[in-house]
């Protein structure tokens, strides 16, 4: 008795202590993602839930057949684009940036992750203001260096750029330290060995760096990726009483917005949750693709 | 008593793992030059700005803030416009709601993340590198895309529009397990948890008198996250809640998507509702970026 008891983890202590974790995921992650598959199969009235009514892969059919769905799909696609490669390369350069010995090394730190610690409405509602046709700051700097003002939330590139430019924003800074941490864990010996060989600054950046980063490089892509199929607070809150359309000619509806259009303004439940289920699998692949093309690149490129 | 230097490991920024640290003595990392400085104020000005801006918003009427130029300093109508946001949505409510949710949030969190961190770092049971994995494996589920289904199970239970129903699917988070692991297989020192075992104390006794006092700054950290991202949530809440129970975050939405008229009164609300959050985080960021960046590095 007493010997098992000074060996760690003997007899069911041990799944005690993660059991909480696993229930209430199971119960309130799991569970429901999983169920959403189901619930795809019916038609479900968002003012009466508890009556599903079978109807097979109807809403599938519906949802492909819907020219909604592939504007969302494109515009998810599009904003997925412009909000991520240009930040996660701007963060790269931050990182790079804060590497260096720097006086008020935390105040800058701090800095770029205040963004961070602003929620998506708040930062939406800043940033519709500031992209504002008529009094919108960014209007007015742009008309200080003579070009005419844009109707930013009208146009479809313009609009996706705005809403873009919110997401970088708010992610830039904590993806520039996820980076940080990275580059403070490569050992010294191989930027000093990379040095007697030759290499300057940017080679050492490029050769040595970007190489040691690859892990977490693909990490945040992969977040990020996951991310931008979900966006949804930016788009609602930028299009003001048009944001569950995604824009008056759904110029900015991704695919998070349309599943809660059609839920809770349309009241079709089963047709939401074919639109989340098929965002899903959309994540599972984008995953796989991007994980498989990142190790194929870099073990050719190595 | 095990080692003194150990709370530093969380608040000094970046430790990637206590025992190695191999920038401290490197030599190579160069000294920013002036043009590093000026991009770096750069980028902070571009940071700050946006929440700048809403505090101006706040203090001006509408017609101010749509003058030409733009105004650059705070005006005296904060007040006055914070009453105007008052006449929409209940913004005390929302904060007092967002308190109470994102504060049971972040200790559950915790508390749940601990326990499951500590067995998963120091106890030895089958299947726990598979257990381990599916956690790792969860942090790529998005729950927001389980929403139907939560939605129609919170309808059943008659708990839309109850606190309860955002606080529950929120209790927990595989990113806080990854992150209490990591730090309690380096910090916690199993000659501690042994002699705890050898004098006859159950492994629940040795958690709450061991494990729990190491344990304290990664907790903190972790609480400190927690109920940031719990205070910005925004998918869920304004589902699974109404502008007659809000949280920060429904309000906003409420706000916004309204037919308020006045920038300068959506700006109150969010300046309201935004600002203290900001500048408790602005106090404690550095702890906070220390806990990002500790639980970015995955070996």
């Amino acid at each position: 008795m007493f010997k098992a008891r000074r060996r760690p983890g003997q007899g069911s202590a041990p799944y005690l202590f993660i059991a909480p974790f696993f229930l209430v995921f199971a119960a309130f992650g799991l569970f429901p993602i999983l169920y959403t598959a189901w619930v795809s199969l019916h038609e479900v009235d968002l003012q009466n839930p508890d009556e599903a009514r079978w109807i097979g892969l109807e809403n599938y059919r519906h949802l492909f057949r819907s020219e909604f769905f592939w504007k969302a799909l494109e515009n998810t696609f599009t904003i997925g684009v412009i909000s991520t490669v240009p930040q996660l390369c701007m963060a790269l350069g931050i990182a790079h940036l804060l590497n260096y010995r720097l006086r008020g090394r935390t105040f800058f730190r701090v800095a770029m992750l205040m963004p961070y610690a602003t929620s998506v409405a708040a930062a939406t509602l800043v940033f519709a203001g500031l992209f504002g046709r008529d009094f919108g700051m960014i209007n007015w700097l742009l008309g200080q260096v003579g070009i005419d003002p844009v109707d930013w939330e009208s146009g479809r590139w313009t609009s996706q750029i705005a809403i873009s430019t919110i997401i970088t924003w708010r992610w830039v800074g904590y993806n520039a330290l996820i980076y940080l941490a990275g580059m403070q864990s490569i050992p010294a010996d191989l930027y000093e060995s990379a040095a007697i060989d030759g290499a300057g600054r940017w080679q050492q950046f490029r050769y040595v760096t970007i190489p040691s980063l690859r892990p977490t490089i693909l990490f945040t892509i992969v977040v990020s990726t996951i991310g931008a199929i979900q966006v949804f607070g930016e788009p609602l809150l930028f299009g003001g009483v048009s944001g569950h359309l995604g824009g008056a000619s759904r110029q900015y509806q991704t695919l998070g917005v349309l599943l809660y259009d059609e839920g809770w303004f349309n009241y079709k439940l089963g047709y939401a949750a074919a639109v989340a289920w098929t965002m899903f699998l959309i994540i599972v692949a984008a995953v796989v693709i991007n994980t498989t093309l990142a190790r194929r690149r870099w073990r050719n490129g190595a | 008593m095990t080692g003194p230097d150990r709370p530093q490991d969380v608040r000094g920024a970046g430790t990637a793992s206590p025992r190695r640290r191999p920038w401290r003595s490197r030599p190579r990392r160069g000294r920013a030059g002036p043009l590093t400085y000026l991009v770096l104020i750069g980028l902070t000005v571009v940071s700050v700005f946006p929440l700048y801006w809403t505090l101006i918003a706040a203090t001006r009427s509408n017609a101010e803030i749509n003058s030409v130029p733009p105004p650059m300093v705070p005006g005296p109508n904060l007040l006055k416009n914070i009453d105007l946001a008052y006449d929409e949505i209940d913004l005390t409510k929302a904060i007092v709601n967002s308190l109470i949710v994102s504060g049971t949030i972040a200790v559950g969190t915790v508390m749940f993340c601990t326990l499951a961190g500590f067995a998963f770092a120091k106890l030895r049971f089958r299947f726990r590198s598979v257990l381990f994995g599916l956690t790792i494996g969860t942090m790529m589920i998005p729950p927001s895309l389980g929403a139907i289904p939560l939605y129609m199970m919170m309808v059943e239970l008659g708990w839309i529009d109850h606190l309860q129903a955002v606080v529950l699917p929120t209790l927990v988070s595989a990113f806080g397990v990854f992150f209490m692991r990591q730090y309690l297989v380096e910090a916690l020192p199993n000659e501690l948890l042994e002699a705890g075992w050898v004098d006859g104390a159950s492994t629940f006794r040795v958690f709450r008198s061991v494990v729990l006092p190491i344990a304290r700054p990664a907790m903190a950290v972790l609480g400190m996250l927690v109920f940031l991202q719990a205070w910005n949530d925004f998918f869920w809440p304004i589902l699974a809640l109404t502008a007659n129970n809000p949280t920060v975050q429904v309000a906003l939405n409420n706000l916004g998507q309204g037919y308020v008229p006045d920038r300068s009164v959506i700006m109150a609300g969010t300046f309201l509702t935004t600002v203290p959050v900001i500048a408790v985080f602005a106090l404690l960021g550095r702890q906070i970026v220390g806990g990002i960046m500790q639980g970015a590095v995955k070996g």
